[in-house]
């Protein structure tokens, strides 16, 4: 118990005070990505001077829009992208990894979910991201596709905070991204139905460090970027 | 000094000032007719009125106990109810969890009973906000007691009043203006809450996106809603203030 309260509590703290490496040297820049992103951008930023800041990809968009002093920016889905593009806020876009969907369950699977289907279960708690956020409008099609009609208990609004939920014992299930959840905590959801994330990252605009947010860019689309998300799981481009 | 006191006013006012301004007067009407506004306001006065209720009749007993009750630690136990008021609302519903959680300490003993576990819940709602906005109600009306003159609870005691009789129509009235100050403030932060509610209570659409989630989610997919709900909220804080104007903000003016 005390073990899930303090996973808990760090896990909220790690999301809400955006967590950066800490390095002294050279200039800093700052990275908004996706909550999905945290840790394979925490793994590629340890040691750089790069401070990050993670929320759902439609915050982004907000702070973005709204001036916030960043130099980078990578979201969960084109859409939100293509919003800060067609703004002129961002420069050219650029797809540098994919994800896929999972269905979270608690450890060990004790409500022996099998697949889409049984997250309709009558007294089944199932937490779903909001529609507002990439991760809840990419679960919508997948249940739509599945032709399942689920009654979720809440709409977070950030991919995490569905998988915290499950993780924490709350909530029964919910449909997250693959990089979510370890193999154990995860129920596959079949390719038919499943849908394919792509995350696009762009320099913003306004950056006051265009050479350091480029080369970050550059590192995360080249090797470095790649061992990294393919470590936590996501597919390449 | 006037040059930080400016700033300060400036620091203060200008959001509320950049919130007026990007209000959508001609469409306010219609934004807050849509049915998630309308759901996100009645559950937020339903919940805000209930955590009131929890407040009140848990929250007096407490106060009187405090101002009148002289027992080793009450000044220990009087920091630790007011704690709510200073402790980050997201860490209080960590704690929440922890408690009263499907697998907290109590929620996992009292999953099978009626109206458990809370999480979820709009019954969590209250108790999340309950957690935050007692202490309001805690300190402003064990303020009024401690200062009542106690004469004239011990002059109804000789004309043979009973102590819950005298506490009804001796006490309750004296200390009436505390209370309400108290109750206004408990139920405006009831009503603000967000940090321990999402923790605890997650963000469903009519059971438990009350008013400050309903804003948080709107920011995300549609400002407009969302500004229009955050003057709804300025709307009642403002009244609150106006409402207590006599009590405190007219204290110290010339």
């Amino acid at each position: 118990m005390r073990r899930t309260v303090a996973a808990l509590l760090a896990a909220t703290l790690a999301t809400a005070c955006s967590a950066g490496a800490s390095t002294p040297s050279g200039p800093r820049i700052t990275v908004l990505a996706a909550a999905s992103l945290t840790e394979a951008f925490e793994d590629l930023g340890r040691g750089a001077a790069v401070t990050f800041s993670f929320a759902g990809s439609q915050q982004l968009v907000a702070q973005v829009g709204a001036g916030a002093p960043v130099d980078v920016v990578a979201t969960a889905d084109p859409d939100a992208m293509d919003r800060l593009a067609r703004a002129g806020l961002v420069n050219t876009p650029r797809t540098f990894a994919a994800n896929r969907l999972t269905i979270a369950v608690r450890s060990g699977n004790p409500e022996r979910i099998q697949g889409l289907a049984d997250l309709a279960r009558d007294g089944l708690k199932v937490v779903l991201a909001d529609p507002a956020v990439p991760a809840g409008r990419y679960a919508r099609q997948v249940l739509e596709r599945a032709g399942v009609r689920v009654r979720p208990v809440s709409l977070e609004l950030d991919v995490k905070a569905v998988a915290r939920k499950v993780a924490a014992g709350e909530a029964d299930a919910g449909i997250v991204y693959t990089t979510d959840v370890a193999a154990g905590s995860a129920v596959a959801i079949p390719d038919a139905s499943n849908v394919v994330a792509t995350f696009p990252v762009a320099v913003v605009r306004a950056s006051t460090d265009r050479a350091a947010a480029e080369a970050f860019v550059d590192r995360l689309l080249g090797q470095p970027g790649r061992a990294a998300l393919s470590a936590r799981g996501f597919l390449l481009p | 000094m006037p040059l930080a006191a400016t700033a300060a006013v400036a620091l203060m006012v200008l959001p509320l000032a950049g919130l007026l301004v990007r209000v959508p007067w001609s469409t306010l009407a219609t934004e807050l007719a849509t049915s998630e506004a309308q759901e996100a306001l009645r559950l937020s006065v339903v919940c805000s009125l209930g955590a009131l209720a929890v407040a009140v009749v848990l929250g007096v007993p407490l106060a009187w106990v405090l101002a009148r009750v002289a027992f080793p630690g009450r000044s220990l136990l009087r920091a630790l109810v007011t704690l709510p008021m200073v402790l980050p609302p997201v860490v209080g519903g960590v704690g929440l969890l922890a408690i009263f959680g499907r697998r907290g300490l109590l929620g996992a003993r009292l999953g099978s009973l009626p109206g458990f576990p809370l999480p979820f819940t709009i019954q969590g709602v209250v108790l999340a906000q309950a957690f935050v906005a007692m202490p309001f109600l805690v300190v402003a009306t064990e303020a009024g007691l401690r200062q009542l003159d106690r004469r004239y609870e011990d002059a109804a005691a000789t004309l043979g009043a009973r102590p819950w009789h005298r506490f009804r129509t001796v006490t309750l009235p004296l200390i009436g203006p505390s209370l309400v100050a108290g109750a206004a403030l408990s139920w405006a932060r009831a009503l603000g809450e967000f940090g321990a509610t999402i923790t605890f209570a997650g963000s469903l659409p009519g059971r438990t996106r009350t008013l400050p989630t309903a804003i948080y989610a709107g920011l995300q997919s549609r400002p407009e809603a969302a500004v229009a709900l955050s003057v709804v909220l300025l709307a009642v804080s403002l009244t609150v203030l106006v409402v207590l104007r006599g009590r405190w903000l007219g204290a110290g003016g010339p």
